[in-house]
């Protein structure tokens, strides 16, 4: 909006809109401190925000010599890079397909894309497991990847991004008697730069942050994803150390954080991205 | 295929030879060539679709018709047909009415409190402010990527009854709750969170959507004398309309489907107070009750469609 304003209201909501992003950080906050608190201080005091110390690293000795949080960290890298390497080539391919070829049942398959997007995924998991179950595929790395290959969302956001790309560049290469696979890998692929990190990063992020199925398809330790790892040490009343439950968290969270840090052009672009139909 | 682009004519012969085998029956060569590759990029999608998300939910609705019981997931297929009595049992199971009572709480609350701040955040960054915009957008979205384990971990940190919320209070000379034994507290807890990680999305889209809006309009209306908040209400809201649709179905659904918060900040407790449908449904499976499980999850699917047909139907009306 053009219009002129006080600059006391501009300081007002310079003020307010501060506060409100600290609060919102508030908690990262409390987690970076508490990481590097001993048991010993929590006992002592129990609400104190900062740790005597930054450089007591004991959590994080405890999580990957004792609670086996490097098997876990494997886990999430294979998983997460698995997704991420299928979700761009199959999602890329299908978006495509959708928003560049004619053919006969395109509607049903983008119908397929909408539906995939909606249903909410509580409804299914329960019998996706039994899916799993019947692949023989419980308790693998197959098995947690399989249903994340292509997500619904990265299939619309690479449609979205096709519909972009001028149809004049596609048809001059048709007319050239290129192949369509080589127009997609050759002339479309390329195009999709900015496409490409949005769905990968997009993907990344579901696949490091995914909780419930990995819950349920890993049963034994050394197949636990680092969120299901941290879930089971935080439910295990045994050691209700807040001090490795927290540096654990910091573990989840770190790689996120620092990826969005750089990127975070590219997960703003692929929410809006989806929200803009 | 290594010289596409240099040889054209070279090319031709490929694409003739790959479309040696016209189907005959299509008009049209180039077309027949089209289908078989274009069925070709979408089948990756296809099988994952159909494999865990199309067969799951017809199971999922198929099953909630029998009695299935964790013993008989080996051989699922010699299940006994029971009609609705599923359905009846869920419907009627006290457990399921409470947690659903729950499910309406987190919704009716959740939902209006997220949309209206984000909302607010979003006319601030749009017009509000002119500098740091990017800075602040990236930290409101930052909770949106935060894992909700370590989130809930966190949680329980922060809100334990001489944690440091209440450490905090205190020194504000307020004496805390033990936030997490209470009902009404926890469930304030749990809606916080949810709050907390939806807020980032909700603004981001409300931007999206403010800055479609055309700059004249805001001029011609300040022209003619009207007030901010007189142009944000007869104006702004109304254009950003199809926004507003798509973040409250996105957000309703979001809310409806609650299921990693209540699960891990209090595991449905006190008193039941937090369990949302989905625990439900996911407690039911773990106990092996998986025809209740699988009913539940339709009876939840089922409201959420009615809820996203509903939004849509009132907010196109009011349009």
């Amino acid at each position: 909006m053009i219009t002129r304003r006080s600059p006391l209201v501009s300081g007002v909501l310079y003020l307010a809109i501060a506060v409100i992003c600290a609060l919102m950080l508030v908690p990262f906050a409390l987690v970076f401190f508490g990481a590097f608190k001993s048991q010993g201080e929590f006992i002592a005091d129990p609400g104190g925000w900062l740790p005597q110390s930054f450089t007591n690293v004991q959590n994080f000795v405890v999580l990957f010599v004792e609670k086996n949080f490097g098997t876990y960290m494997v886990n999430s890298i294979i998983v997460s890079v698995a997704t991420v390497v299928a979700n761009v080539l199959f999602s890329s391919m299908a978006g495509y397909a959708l928003a560049k070829l004619e053919f006969r049942g395109k509607s049903l398959v983008f119908l397929a894309v909408m539906i995939a997007m909606t249903v909410p995924y509580v409804a299914i998991f329960v019998p996706q497991f039994l899916v799993i179950a019947q692949l023989g595929l419980i308790n693998t790395h197959v098995g947690i990847i399989l249903p994340m290959l292509v997500m619904p969302i990265a299939v619309f956001i690479m449609r979205q991004f096709a519909l972009g790309v001028p149809d004049e560049l596609i048809e001059a290469a048709r007319i050239d008697g290129a192949s369509e696979a080589g127009i997609f890998f050759r002339i479309f692929m390329p195009l999709l730069g900015p496409a490409t990190a949005t769905v990968a990063i997009f993907t990344f992020l579901s696949s490091w942050n995914y909780f419930l199925f990995p819950l349920v398809v890993a049963q034994t330790q050394n197949m636990y994803t680092l969120p299901v790892g941290l879930a089971i040490a935080s439910q295990d009343s045994n050691t209700t150390n807040y001090g490795v439950l927290l540096a654990g968290s910091v573990v989840v969270l770190l790689p996120v954080l620092i990826l969005f840090l750089f990127l975070q052009r590219y997960f703003i672009q692929g929410i809006a991205t989806t929200g803009l139909k | 295929m290594t010289q596409l682009a240099e040889k054209p004519g070279g090319v031709v012969r490929v694409h003739r030879a790959t479309g040696r085998a016209p189907s005959g029956r299509r008009r049209h060569h180039l077309t027949s060539t089209h289908g078989r590759i274009a069925w070709t990029f979408v089948t990756p999608f296809m099988i994952i679709f159909v494999l865990f998300t199309l067969i799951p939910a017809f199971m999922a609705l198929g099953f909630s018709f029998t009695d299935i019981k964790a013993s008989d997931v080996r051989n699922p297929f010699g299940v006994g047909f029971v009609y609705f009595d599923t359905f009846v049992k869920v419907l009627g199971n006290a457990g399921f009415q409470r947690s659903a009572l729950n499910t309406l709480i987190y919704v009716v609350i959740g939902v209006p409190v997220t949309m209206v701040i984000a909302f607010l955040l979003a006319l601030v960054l749009d017009a509000g402010i002119r500098r740091l915009k990017g800075l602040f957008r990236a930290l409101i979205y930052v909770p949106v990527i935060a894992n909700v384990v370590a989130a809930a971990v966190i949680w329980q940190y922060a809100f334990t009854n001489q944690g440091p919320i209440n450490s905090a209070l205190s020194t504000l000379g307020i004496t805390g709750p033990n936030w997490l034994s209470q009902p009404g507290t926890a469930v304030f807890v749990v809606l916080l969170l949810c709050i907390w990680r939806n807020i980032g999305t909700c603004m981001v889209l409300f931007l999206a959507g403010l800055q479609a809006v055309p700059e004249e309009v805001h001029e011609a209306a300040s022209l003619d004398g009207a007030g901010y908040w007189r142009r944000v209400a007869s104006m702004t809201v109304p254009l950003l309309q199809p926004t507003t649709l798509l973040v409250s179905v996105l957000m309703t659904v979001n809310f409806l489907n609650m299921f990693d918060e209540p699960f891990l900040v209090t595991n449905g407790g006190p008193l039941n107070s937090t369990r949302s449908i989905a625990q439900w449904v996911y407690e039911q499976f773990g106990y092996g009750n998986i025809a209740g499980s699988m009913a539940g999850s339709w009876v939840l699917l089922v409201i959420v469609l009615i809820i996203a047909f509903l939004q849509i139907r009132f907010l196109r009306s009011k349009a």
